[in-house]
Protein backbone atom coordinates (compact mmCIF):
# COMPACT_ATOMS: atom_id res chain seq x y z
CA UNK A 1 0.00 0.00 0.00
CA UNK A 2 0.98 3.86 -0.52
CA UNK A 3 1.66 5.12 2.87
CA UNK A 4 1.03 9.18 2.51
CA UNK A 5 3.79 9.09 5.77
CA UNK A 6 7.57 9.38 4.86
CA UNK A 7 8.90 6.06 3.69
CA UNK A 8 10.49 4.17 7.36
CA UNK A 9 14.12 4.16 7.49
CA UNK A 10 15.75 1.65 5.10
CA UNK A 11 17.02 -0.85 8.34
CA UNK A 12 14.81 0.30 11.25
CA UNK A 13 16.20 -0.29 14.63
CA UNK A 14 13.49 -2.91 15.65
CA UNK A 15 15.11 -5.37 12.69
CA UNK A 16 18.34 -4.96 14.19
CA UNK A 17 16.89 -5.43 17.73
CA UNK A 18 14.28 -8.22 17.57
CA UNK A 19 16.72 -10.26 17.97
CA UNK A 20 17.86 -9.47 21.54
CA UNK A 21 14.29 -10.39 22.93
CA UNK A 22 13.83 -14.32 23.20
CA UNK A 23 9.99 -14.25 23.96
CA UNK A 24 9.56 -12.66 20.18
CA UNK A 25 10.80 -15.35 18.58
CA UNK A 26 8.05 -17.91 19.04
CA UNK A 27 4.62 -18.72 17.08
CA UNK A 28 1.35 -18.62 18.41
CA UNK A 29 -1.17 -21.01 17.09
CA UNK A 30 1.36 -21.53 14.56
CA UNK A 31 1.64 -18.00 13.36
CA UNK A 32 4.65 -15.54 14.64
CA UNK A 33 3.91 -13.88 17.61
CA UNK A 34 2.91 -10.35 16.91
CA UNK A 35 3.42 -8.52 20.19
CA UNK A 36 1.54 -5.46 20.38
CA UNK A 37 0.44 -5.44 24.35
CA UNK A 38 3.50 -3.06 25.17
CA UNK A 39 1.41 -0.52 26.98
CA UNK A 40 0.44 -3.77 29.30
CA UNK A 41 4.07 -5.00 29.98
CA UNK A 42 7.47 -4.87 27.25
CA UNK A 43 9.18 -8.07 26.50
CA UNK A 44 12.45 -8.32 28.17
CA UNK A 45 16.56 -8.86 26.37
CA UNK A 46 18.40 -10.85 27.21
CA UNK A 47 20.57 -8.89 28.81
CA UNK A 48 17.94 -8.29 31.67
CA UNK A 49 17.28 -11.92 32.03
CA UNK A 50 21.46 -12.41 31.58
CA UNK A 51 21.82 -9.78 34.74
CA UNK A 52 19.27 -11.31 36.85
CA UNK A 53 20.92 -15.15 36.59
CA UNK A 54 24.01 -13.99 36.84
CA UNK A 55 22.73 -11.87 40.33
CA UNK A 56 21.01 -15.26 41.82
CA UNK A 57 24.39 -17.20 40.40
CA UNK A 58 27.08 -15.32 41.89
CA UNK A 59 26.06 -11.84 44.19
CA UNK A 60 23.10 -13.20 45.97
CA UNK A 61 22.84 -11.98 49.42
CA UNK A 62 20.96 -9.54 51.28
CA UNK A 63 22.07 -6.08 51.04
CA UNK A 64 23.41 -3.17 53.19
CA UNK A 65 24.31 -4.66 56.67
CA UNK A 66 26.21 -7.80 55.70
CA UNK A 67 30.08 -6.94 55.98
CA UNK A 68 30.96 -10.42 53.60
CA UNK A 69 31.51 -10.53 50.18
CA UNK A 70 28.18 -11.24 48.66
CA UNK A 71 26.72 -8.83 51.11
CA UNK A 72 28.93 -5.78 49.39
CA UNK A 73 27.99 -6.75 46.45
CA UNK A 74 24.70 -7.00 46.77
CA UNK A 75 24.52 -3.84 48.09
CA UNK A 76 27.05 -2.46 45.23
CA UNK A 77 24.22 -3.85 42.93
CA UNK A 78 21.17 -2.75 43.85
CA UNK A 79 22.65 0.97 44.65
CA UNK A 80 24.24 1.18 41.78
CA UNK A 81 20.82 0.04 40.61
CA UNK A 82 19.75 3.54 42.44
CA UNK A 83 22.49 5.69 40.63
CA UNK A 84 21.51 4.67 37.01
CA UNK A 85 17.73 4.90 37.86
CA UNK A 86 18.98 8.46 39.23
CA UNK A 87 20.77 9.24 35.94
CA UNK A 88 17.79 7.88 33.81
CA UNK A 89 15.68 10.78 35.33
CA UNK A 90 17.88 13.27 35.31
CA UNK A 91 17.42 13.41 39.02
CA UNK A 92 19.66 15.98 40.80
CA UNK A 93 20.05 13.46 43.69
CA UNK A 94 20.31 9.59 44.10
CA UNK A 95 18.53 9.91 47.39
CA UNK A 96 15.43 10.90 45.77
CA UNK A 97 14.95 7.58 43.83
CA UNK A 98 13.21 5.26 45.63
CA UNK A 99 12.58 1.52 44.77
CA UNK A 100 8.92 0.21 44.62
CA UNK A 101 6.88 -2.02 43.24
CA UNK A 102 6.09 -0.20 40.43
CA UNK A 103 3.89 2.87 39.30
CA UNK A 104 1.13 1.84 41.51
CA UNK A 105 2.64 1.46 44.89
CA UNK A 106 4.79 4.73 43.66
CA UNK A 107 1.04 6.32 43.83
CA UNK A 108 -0.17 4.82 46.74
CA UNK A 109 3.54 5.66 48.69
CA UNK A 110 2.97 9.51 47.99
CA UNK A 111 -1.28 9.25 48.59
CA UNK A 112 -0.50 7.55 51.61
CA UNK A 113 3.00 9.45 53.32
CA UNK A 114 2.46 12.67 51.86
CA UNK A 115 -1.14 13.10 51.94
CA UNK A 116 -1.61 11.67 55.81
CA UNK A 117 0.40 14.46 56.72
CA UNK A 118 -0.55 17.64 54.62
CA UNK A 119 -4.37 17.14 53.80
CA UNK A 120 -6.95 18.41 55.92
CA UNK A 121 -11.11 18.43 55.33
CA UNK A 122 -11.80 20.49 52.20
CA UNK A 123 -8.83 20.40 50.79
CA UNK A 124 -8.31 19.49 46.57
CA UNK A 125 -6.87 16.88 45.22
CA UNK A 126 -6.72 17.60 41.05
CA UNK A 127 -6.37 14.84 38.70
CA UNK A 128 -7.52 14.35 34.76
CA UNK A 129 -10.18 11.94 33.31
CA UNK A 130 -7.97 10.30 31.65
CA UNK A 131 -6.63 8.59 34.59
CA UNK A 132 -5.34 5.00 35.07
CA UNK A 133 -7.26 3.63 37.98
CA UNK A 134 -4.00 3.48 39.31
CA UNK A 135 -3.88 7.18 39.62
CA UNK A 136 -7.36 7.59 40.44
CA UNK A 137 -8.42 4.67 43.34
CA UNK A 138 -5.13 5.64 45.49
CA UNK A 139 -6.40 9.30 45.73
CA UNK A 140 -9.99 8.37 46.12
CA UNK A 141 -8.93 6.40 49.13
CA UNK A 142 -6.81 9.20 50.70
CA UNK A 143 -9.99 11.73 49.87
CA UNK A 144 -12.13 9.00 51.98
CA UNK A 145 -9.38 9.22 54.92
CA UNK A 146 -8.98 13.01 55.13
CA UNK A 147 -12.17 14.35 53.71
CA UNK A 148 -10.23 15.99 50.98
CA UNK A 149 -12.52 16.08 48.00
CA UNK A 150 -11.16 14.94 44.39
CA UNK A 151 -11.58 17.55 40.92
CA UNK A 152 -11.66 16.56 37.70
CA UNK A 153 -9.25 18.57 34.86
CA UNK A 154 -11.61 16.97 31.63
CA UNK A 155 -10.92 15.60 28.47
CA UNK A 156 -11.73 16.64 25.22
CA UNK A 157 -13.56 14.41 22.64
CA UNK A 158 -12.28 11.04 20.80
CA UNK A 159 -8.87 12.84 20.31
CA UNK A 160 -8.17 13.25 24.31
CA UNK A 161 -6.76 16.21 25.00
CA UNK A 162 -7.36 17.80 28.20
CA UNK A 163 -9.61 20.99 28.32
CA UNK A 164 -6.80 23.70 30.21
CA UNK A 165 -9.54 26.05 29.92
CA UNK A 166 -10.74 26.30 32.79
CA UNK A 167 -7.46 24.87 35.07
CA UNK A 168 -6.92 27.79 36.68
CA UNK A 169 -10.04 27.92 38.89
CA UNK A 170 -9.56 23.94 39.05
CA UNK A 171 -6.40 24.72 40.90
CA UNK A 172 -7.63 27.64 43.04
CA UNK A 173 -7.14 26.31 46.70
CA UNK A 174 -5.70 22.81 45.49
CA UNK A 175 -2.68 21.11 47.37
CA UNK A 176 -1.74 18.52 44.80
CA UNK A 177 -2.29 17.93 40.95
CA UNK A 178 -1.41 14.15 39.99
CA UNK A 179 -1.78 13.51 36.34
CA UNK A 180 -0.36 10.86 33.52
CA UNK A 181 2.29 11.98 31.14
CA UNK A 182 1.09 9.68 28.48
CA UNK A 183 -2.60 7.84 28.60
CA UNK A 184 -2.18 4.46 28.22
CA UNK A 185 -6.34 4.35 26.96
CA UNK A 186 -5.47 7.17 24.24
CA UNK A 187 -2.03 7.80 23.53
CA UNK A 188 -2.53 11.97 24.12
CA UNK A 189 0.66 13.35 25.59
CA UNK A 190 0.02 15.88 28.51
CA UNK A 191 1.61 18.99 28.50
CA UNK A 192 3.59 17.95 31.34
CA UNK A 193 6.07 20.83 32.22
CA UNK A 194 3.43 23.34 31.64
CA UNK A 195 1.03 21.68 34.10
CA UNK A 196 3.63 21.69 36.37
CA UNK A 197 4.63 24.94 35.88
CA UNK A 198 0.82 26.19 36.51
CA UNK A 199 1.10 23.95 39.77
CA UNK A 200 3.96 25.15 41.29
CA UNK A 201 3.05 28.71 40.46
CA UNK A 202 -0.04 27.99 43.05
CA UNK A 203 2.40 26.36 45.77
CA UNK A 204 0.49 23.09 44.79
CA UNK A 205 2.69 19.42 44.83
CA UNK A 206 2.55 17.91 41.97
CA UNK A 207 2.64 13.99 40.82
CA UNK A 208 3.63 12.66 37.54
CA UNK A 209 2.35 9.10 36.03
CA UNK A 210 5.17 8.44 33.65
CA UNK A 211 4.34 4.66 33.35
CA UNK A 212 3.48 4.82 29.73
CA UNK A 213 6.86 7.23 28.87
CA UNK A 214 9.36 5.50 30.97
CA UNK A 215 11.65 3.94 28.61
CA UNK A 216 9.46 5.46 25.14
CA UNK A 217 11.34 8.64 25.67
CA UNK A 218 13.83 10.61 27.80
CA UNK A 219 12.82 11.87 30.71
CA UNK A 220 13.89 14.60 32.76
CA UNK A 221 12.46 15.19 36.29
CA UNK A 222 14.05 18.96 36.35
CA UNK A 223 12.83 19.95 33.00
CA UNK A 224 9.58 18.55 33.81
CA UNK A 225 9.14 20.93 37.25
CA UNK A 226 7.51 17.91 38.80
CA UNK A 227 7.61 17.11 42.91
CA UNK A 228 7.23 13.41 42.53
CA UNK A 229 7.35 11.29 39.30
CA UNK A 230 6.47 7.38 39.07
CA UNK A 231 7.09 4.63 36.83
CA UNK A 232 7.32 1.03 36.17
CA UNK A 233 10.47 -1.09 35.31
CA UNK A 234 8.39 -3.67 33.65
CA UNK A 235 6.79 -1.50 30.75
CA UNK A 236 10.77 -0.43 29.66
CA UNK A 237 11.97 -3.94 29.57
CA UNK A 238 12.83 -4.35 32.99
CA UNK A 239 11.06 -7.31 35.17
CA UNK A 240 8.29 -6.82 37.20
CA UNK A 241 7.59 -6.21 40.88
CA UNK A 242 10.18 -3.25 40.52
CA UNK A 243 9.63 0.22 39.95
CA UNK A 244 10.67 4.08 40.67
CA UNK A 245 9.07 6.91 42.96
CA UNK A 246 11.26 10.03 42.26
CA UNK A 247 10.63 12.34 44.80
CA UNK A 248 11.95 15.90 45.59
CA UNK A 249 14.26 16.01 48.74
CA UNK A 250 12.51 18.33 51.19
CA UNK A 251 9.19 16.41 50.77
CA UNK A 252 10.84 13.50 50.63
CA UNK A 253 12.92 14.53 53.95
CA UNK A 254 9.70 15.71 55.69
CA UNK A 255 7.06 12.59 54.83
CA UNK A 256 6.54 9.66 57.60
CA UNK A 257 7.50 6.49 56.21
CA UNK A 258 5.10 4.59 53.93
CA UNK A 259 5.59 1.06 55.88
CA UNK A 260 7.27 -0.05 58.91
CA UNK A 261 10.23 -2.66 59.35
CA UNK A 262 13.62 -3.41 58.83
CA UNK A 263 16.01 -1.09 57.04
CA UNK A 264 13.97 1.72 57.01
CA UNK A 265 15.01 2.81 60.99
CA UNK A 266 18.43 3.86 62.82
CA UNK A 267 17.60 2.75 66.28
CA UNK A 268 14.46 0.95 67.43
CA UNK A 269 13.19 0.71 71.05
CA UNK A 270 9.59 -0.88 73.17
CA UNK A 271 8.36 2.37 72.69
CA UNK A 272 9.36 4.02 69.11
CA UNK A 273 11.97 4.40 66.76
CA UNK A 274 13.86 7.03 64.63
CA UNK A 275 13.74 6.62 60.65
CA UNK A 276 17.02 6.54 58.36
CA UNK A 277 16.68 9.50 55.88
CA UNK A 278 15.18 9.11 52.18
CA UNK A 279 15.31 7.07 50.52
CA UNK A 280 15.76 4.02 53.14
CA UNK A 281 13.12 5.24 55.49
CA UNK A 282 10.71 4.50 52.52
CA UNK A 283 12.05 0.85 51.77
CA UNK A 284 11.04 -1.14 54.81
CA UNK A 285 11.98 -4.54 54.42
CA UNK A 286 14.26 -6.41 51.76
CA UNK A 287 14.19 -4.84 48.64
CA UNK A 288 13.34 -6.36 45.32
CA UNK A 289 17.14 -6.61 44.71
CA UNK A 290 17.42 -9.06 41.70
CA UNK A 291 14.39 -6.40 40.50
CA UNK A 292 16.66 -3.66 40.69
CA UNK A 293 19.62 -5.42 39.18
CA UNK A 294 17.31 -6.05 35.63
CA UNK A 295 16.02 -2.64 35.83
CA UNK A 296 19.64 -1.12 35.39
CA UNK A 297 20.21 -4.10 32.84
CA UNK A 298 16.82 -2.83 31.42
CA UNK A 299 17.76 0.90 31.22
CA UNK A 300 21.37 0.03 30.44
CA UNK A 301 19.95 -1.74 27.25
CA UNK A 302 17.50 1.39 26.48
CA UNK A 303 20.38 4.08 26.78
CA UNK A 304 22.84 1.74 24.92
CA UNK A 305 19.82 1.79 21.82
CA UNK A 306 19.30 5.42 22.40
CA UNK A 307 16.21 7.06 24.08
CA UNK A 308 15.58 9.30 21.07
CA UNK A 309 15.94 6.94 18.25
CA UNK A 310 13.43 4.35 20.28
CA UNK A 311 11.03 7.13 20.42
CA UNK A 312 11.43 7.78 16.69
CA UNK A 313 10.96 4.29 16.07
CA UNK A 314 7.63 4.17 18.15
CA UNK A 315 6.20 7.42 16.46
CA UNK A 316 6.78 5.99 13.51
CA UNK A 317 4.97 2.50 13.81
CA UNK A 318 2.28 4.25 15.45
CA UNK A 319 1.67 6.81 13.04
CA UNK A 320 1.79 4.16 10.15
CA UNK A 321 -0.67 1.86 12.27
CA UNK A 322 -2.95 4.79 12.29
CA UNK A 323 -2.97 5.69 8.87
CA UNK A 324 -3.72 1.74 7.78
CA UNK A 325 -6.44 1.54 10.66
CA UNK A 326 -7.97 4.71 8.91
CA UNK A 327 -8.76 2.27 6.28
CA UNK A 328 -11.29 0.75 8.15
CA UNK A 329 -14.90 1.85 7.71
CA UNK A 330 -16.54 3.48 9.98
CA UNK A 331 -13.57 2.86 12.53
CA UNK A 332 -13.18 5.23 15.42
CA UNK A 333 -10.12 5.78 15.99
CA UNK A 334 -8.92 7.40 19.82
CA UNK A 335 -6.26 9.93 20.59
CA UNK A 336 -4.17 12.58 19.01
CA UNK A 337 -5.25 12.85 15.47
CA UNK A 338 -1.52 15.16 14.95
CA UNK A 339 1.65 15.64 16.82
CA UNK A 340 3.12 13.79 19.76
CA UNK A 341 1.29 10.63 20.96
CA UNK A 342 1.89 7.35 23.06
CA UNK A 343 3.07 4.10 21.53
CA UNK A 344 -0.26 2.83 21.26
CA UNK A 345 -3.69 3.21 18.72
CA UNK A 346 -7.76 2.17 20.30
CA UNK A 347 -9.98 1.77 18.39
CA UNK A 348 -14.11 0.69 18.15
CA UNK A 349 -15.17 -1.27 14.98
CA UNK A 350 -18.98 -0.91 14.01
CA UNK A 351 -20.37 -4.07 14.78
CA UNK A 352 -17.29 -5.64 15.95
CA UNK A 353 -16.92 -6.44 20.13
CA UNK A 354 -13.31 -5.77 21.11
CA UNK A 355 -13.76 -8.75 22.96
CA UNK A 356 -14.06 -11.11 20.00
CA UNK A 357 -11.76 -9.44 17.55
CA UNK A 358 -8.74 -9.83 20.68
CA UNK A 359 -9.96 -13.53 20.78
CA UNK A 360 -10.06 -14.04 16.73
CA UNK A 361 -6.52 -11.85 15.93
CA UNK A 362 -4.76 -14.04 19.21
CA UNK A 363 -5.61 -17.59 17.18
CA UNK A 364 -3.52 -15.73 14.52
CA UNK A 365 -0.88 -15.12 16.64
CA UNK A 366 -1.59 -11.46 17.17
CA UNK A 367 -1.67 -10.04 20.45
CA UNK A 368 -3.81 -6.78 21.86
CA UNK A 369 -5.72 -5.80 24.67
CA UNK A 370 -9.54 -5.40 24.86
CA UNK A 371 -11.41 -3.53 27.59
CA UNK A 372 -11.54 -0.81 29.99
CA UNK A 373 -7.68 -0.40 29.92
CA UNK A 374 -8.46 0.44 34.02
CA UNK A 375 -9.90 3.61 32.61
CA UNK A 376 -13.03 2.49 33.05
CA UNK A 377 -14.74 6.15 33.71
CA UNK A 378 -12.75 7.56 31.22
CA UNK A 379 -14.68 4.61 29.01
CA UNK A 380 -18.04 5.82 30.95
CA UNK A 381 -17.35 8.96 29.15
CA UNK A 382 -16.21 8.17 25.75
CA UNK A 383 -19.63 5.82 25.86
CA UNK A 384 -17.53 3.04 24.69
CA UNK A 385 -17.80 0.23 27.15
CA UNK A 386 -14.18 -1.73 25.49
CA UNK A 387 -12.28 -0.51 23.46
CA UNK A 388 -8.95 -2.57 21.58
CA UNK A 389 -5.96 -1.49 22.12
CA UNK A 390 -2.46 -2.40 20.09
CA UNK A 391 0.43 -0.52 21.71
CA UNK A 392 3.85 -0.76 20.24
CA UNK A 393 7.66 -1.04 21.37
CA UNK A 394 10.65 0.15 19.28
CA UNK A 395 10.86 -3.75 18.58
CA UNK A 396 7.59 -3.50 16.75
CA UNK A 397 8.03 -3.10 12.53
CA UNK A 398 5.46 -1.90 9.95
CA UNK A 399 5.44 -5.09 8.39
CA UNK A 400 4.29 -6.46 11.95
CA UNK A 401 1.31 -3.13 11.23
CA UNK A 402 0.50 -4.80 8.05
CA UNK A 403 -0.14 -8.22 9.46
CA UNK A 404 -2.19 -6.70 11.80
CA UNK A 405 -4.52 -5.31 8.98
CA UNK A 406 -4.54 -8.59 7.22
CA UNK A 407 -5.41 -10.00 10.55
CA UNK A 408 -8.15 -7.43 11.07
CA UNK A 409 -9.83 -7.84 7.78
CA UNK A 410 -10.41 -11.72 8.31
CA UNK A 411 -12.14 -11.53 11.54
CA UNK A 412 -14.20 -8.38 10.30
CA UNK A 413 -15.23 -10.95 7.66
CA UNK A 414 -15.90 -13.65 10.50
CA UNK A 415 -17.89 -11.85 12.18
CA UNK A 416 -20.03 -9.89 9.52
CA UNK A 417 -20.43 -12.94 7.85
CA UNK A 418 -19.59 -12.16 4.94
CA UNK A 419 -17.54 -14.66 2.62
CA UNK B 1 -40.73 -13.05 26.97
CA UNK B 2 -38.97 -15.02 24.81
CA UNK B 3 -37.91 -18.67 26.29
CA UNK B 4 -37.61 -20.24 22.76
CA UNK B 5 -35.80 -23.69 23.59
CA UNK B 6 -32.48 -24.86 21.84
CA UNK B 7 -33.41 -26.27 18.77
CA UNK B 8 -30.30 -28.45 18.77
CA UNK B 9 -29.71 -31.42 20.97
CA UNK B 10 -26.28 -31.28 22.75
CA UNK B 11 -25.80 -34.74 20.61
CA UNK B 12 -26.19 -32.96 17.69
CA UNK B 13 -24.32 -29.84 18.86
CA UNK B 14 -21.54 -32.35 20.10
CA UNK B 15 -21.24 -34.01 16.25
CA UNK B 16 -20.99 -30.60 14.68
CA UNK B 17 -17.87 -29.60 16.26
CA UNK B 18 -16.84 -32.91 15.47
CA UNK B 19 -16.74 -32.36 11.93
CA UNK B 20 -14.80 -28.76 12.25
CA UNK B 21 -11.45 -28.60 11.68
CA UNK B 22 -9.79 -25.65 11.81
CA UNK B 23 -9.85 -22.35 14.45
CA UNK B 24 -11.42 -20.29 11.90
CA UNK B 25 -14.75 -23.05 11.31
CA UNK B 26 -14.56 -23.63 15.21
CA UNK B 27 -14.88 -20.09 16.02
CA UNK B 28 -17.27 -19.45 12.70
CA UNK B 29 -19.76 -21.78 14.45
CA UNK B 30 -19.47 -20.55 17.81
CA UNK B 31 -20.39 -17.29 16.37
CA UNK B 32 -22.91 -18.46 13.94
CA UNK B 33 -24.60 -20.37 17.07
CA UNK B 34 -24.31 -17.03 18.78
CA UNK B 35 -26.57 -15.14 16.30
CA UNK B 36 -29.20 -17.71 16.25
CA UNK B 37 -29.60 -16.79 20.44
CA UNK B 38 -33.32 -16.17 21.01
CA UNK B 39 -33.48 -12.82 21.74
CA UNK B 40 -33.21 -10.99 25.57
CA UNK B 41 -36.06 -8.55 26.49
CA UNK B 42 -33.81 -5.00 26.37
CA UNK B 43 -35.49 -4.48 30.02
CA UNK B 44 -33.45 -7.33 31.05
CA UNK B 45 -30.40 -6.22 29.95
CA UNK B 46 -30.39 -4.66 33.39
CA UNK B 47 -27.71 -4.87 36.59
CA UNK B 48 -29.31 -7.46 38.50
CA UNK B 49 -29.21 -9.66 35.40
CA UNK B 50 -25.54 -8.85 34.96
CA UNK B 51 -22.77 -11.46 35.36
CA UNK B 52 -19.46 -10.52 35.80
CA UNK B 53 -15.93 -11.64 35.25
CA UNK B 54 -16.44 -11.04 31.50
CA UNK B 55 -14.61 -8.66 28.87
CA UNK B 56 -17.89 -8.34 27.20
CA UNK B 57 -20.87 -7.28 28.72
CA UNK B 58 -22.91 -10.42 29.45
CA UNK B 59 -26.71 -10.35 31.26
CA UNK B 60 -28.76 -13.69 32.64
CA UNK B 61 -31.78 -14.86 34.01
CA UNK B 62 -33.66 -17.85 34.49
CA UNK B 63 -37.31 -17.87 33.67
CA UNK B 64 -39.63 -20.81 34.19
CA UNK B 65 -41.53 -22.60 30.87
CA UNK B 66 -43.85 -24.53 33.29
CA UNK B 67 -45.65 -24.16 36.17
CA UNK B 68 -45.71 -26.49 39.29
CA UNK B 69 -43.74 -27.10 42.40
CA UNK B 70 -40.58 -27.62 40.51
CA UNK B 71 -41.04 -26.03 37.04
CA UNK B 72 -38.91 -27.11 34.03
CA UNK B 73 -36.42 -23.41 33.44
CA UNK B 74 -34.87 -21.73 30.68
CA UNK B 75 -31.62 -19.96 30.33
CA UNK B 76 -32.44 -16.55 28.93
CA UNK B 77 -28.89 -14.65 28.10
CA UNK B 78 -27.01 -11.98 25.75
CA UNK B 79 -24.03 -10.62 25.40
CA UNK B 80 -22.86 -7.85 23.23
CA UNK B 81 -19.78 -9.96 21.58
CA UNK B 82 -20.77 -12.65 19.57
CA UNK B 83 -18.16 -15.54 20.63
CA UNK B 84 -19.85 -15.14 24.29
CA UNK B 85 -23.29 -15.28 22.84
CA UNK B 86 -22.32 -18.35 21.03
CA UNK B 87 -20.75 -19.93 24.37
CA UNK B 88 -24.52 -19.00 26.19
CA UNK B 89 -25.94 -20.64 23.07
CA UNK B 90 -24.12 -23.98 24.23
CA UNK B 91 -25.02 -23.63 27.69
CA UNK B 92 -28.76 -23.09 26.50
CA UNK B 93 -27.91 -26.37 24.77
CA UNK B 94 -26.62 -28.21 28.07
CA UNK B 95 -29.05 -26.56 30.76
CA UNK B 96 -32.08 -25.33 29.07
CA UNK B 97 -35.02 -27.27 29.84
CA UNK B 98 -34.22 -28.81 32.85
CA UNK B 99 -35.81 -28.19 36.82
CA UNK B 100 -33.57 -26.44 39.24
CA UNK B 101 -32.91 -30.15 40.81
CA UNK B 102 -31.54 -31.13 37.27
CA UNK B 103 -29.52 -28.65 36.66
CA UNK B 104 -27.48 -28.74 39.42
CA UNK B 105 -26.90 -32.65 38.76
CA UNK B 106 -25.89 -31.63 35.49
CA UNK B 107 -22.20 -31.13 34.79
CA UNK B 108 -20.96 -29.32 31.89
CA UNK B 109 -18.00 -29.33 31.63
CA UNK B 110 -17.45 -33.09 30.02
CA UNK B 111 -19.38 -31.81 27.15
CA UNK B 112 -17.54 -28.50 26.78
CA UNK B 113 -14.30 -30.60 27.06
CA UNK B 114 -15.50 -33.08 24.30
CA UNK B 115 -16.54 -30.31 21.84
CA UNK B 116 -12.89 -28.38 22.87
CA UNK B 117 -14.49 -25.41 24.10
CA UNK B 118 -12.67 -26.39 27.95
CA UNK B 119 -10.50 -23.72 26.90
CA UNK B 120 -12.50 -21.33 27.30
CA UNK B 121 -13.30 -22.39 30.75
CA UNK B 122 -10.22 -21.31 32.10
CA UNK B 123 -10.66 -18.36 34.38
CA UNK B 124 -7.24 -16.39 32.50
CA UNK B 125 -9.71 -16.09 29.82
CA UNK B 126 -11.94 -13.50 30.18
CA UNK B 127 -14.65 -14.35 27.83
CA UNK B 128 -16.62 -15.10 30.86
CA UNK B 129 -17.52 -18.92 30.46
CA UNK B 130 -16.31 -19.92 33.45
CA UNK B 131 -18.31 -17.12 35.41
CA UNK B 132 -21.61 -18.07 33.18
CA UNK B 133 -21.41 -21.30 34.47
CA UNK B 134 -21.03 -20.22 38.12
CA UNK B 135 -24.02 -17.92 37.31
CA UNK B 136 -26.09 -20.51 35.86
CA UNK B 137 -25.65 -23.29 38.93
CA UNK B 138 -26.04 -20.17 41.46
CA UNK B 139 -29.62 -19.04 39.73
CA UNK B 140 -30.76 -22.88 39.76
CA UNK B 141 -29.30 -23.04 43.36
CA UNK B 142 -31.57 -19.83 44.05
CA UNK B 143 -34.42 -20.26 42.83
CA UNK B 144 -37.54 -21.63 45.20
CA UNK B 145 -39.28 -24.43 43.94
CA UNK B 146 -42.04 -24.06 46.61
CA UNK B 147 -42.47 -22.09 50.38
CA UNK B 148 -40.81 -23.46 52.87
CA UNK B 149 -43.37 -24.41 55.95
Amino acid sequence: MQSRLASPPTTSIADALRGDFPALAQRINGHPLVYFDNAATTQKPRAVLDAMRRHYEEDNANVHRGVHTLGNRATAAYEGARDRAAAFLNAPAREEIIFTRGTTESLNLVATAWGAAHLKPGDAIVLTEMEHHSNLVPWQLLARRTGAVLRFIPVLGDEGRLDLTGLDALLRGARLLAFTHISNALGTVNPVAELCERARAAGIVTVVDAAQSAGHMPLDVRAMGCDFLACSGHKACGPTGIGVLYGRRELLEAMPPYQGGGEMITRVTFEGAEYQAPPHKFEAGTPNIAGAVGLRAALDYLGQVGLPAIHAQIQDVTAYARERLSEFRGIRIFGPREGARGGLVSVVLPGVHALDLATLADQQGVAIRVGHHCTQPLHDRLGVPATARASFSFYNTRAEVDRFVTVLERVIRMLKGSP
Amino acid sequence: MMTAPAALTLDELESHFELLGDWEARFGHLIDLGRQLPPMAPEDHCDAFRVHGCQAQVWMRLVPRTGGAEPVLDIVADSDAFIVKGLIAVLLIIYSGKTAAEILRTDGAPALARMQLSEHLSPTRKNGLAAMLRRVRELAASWQPACTP
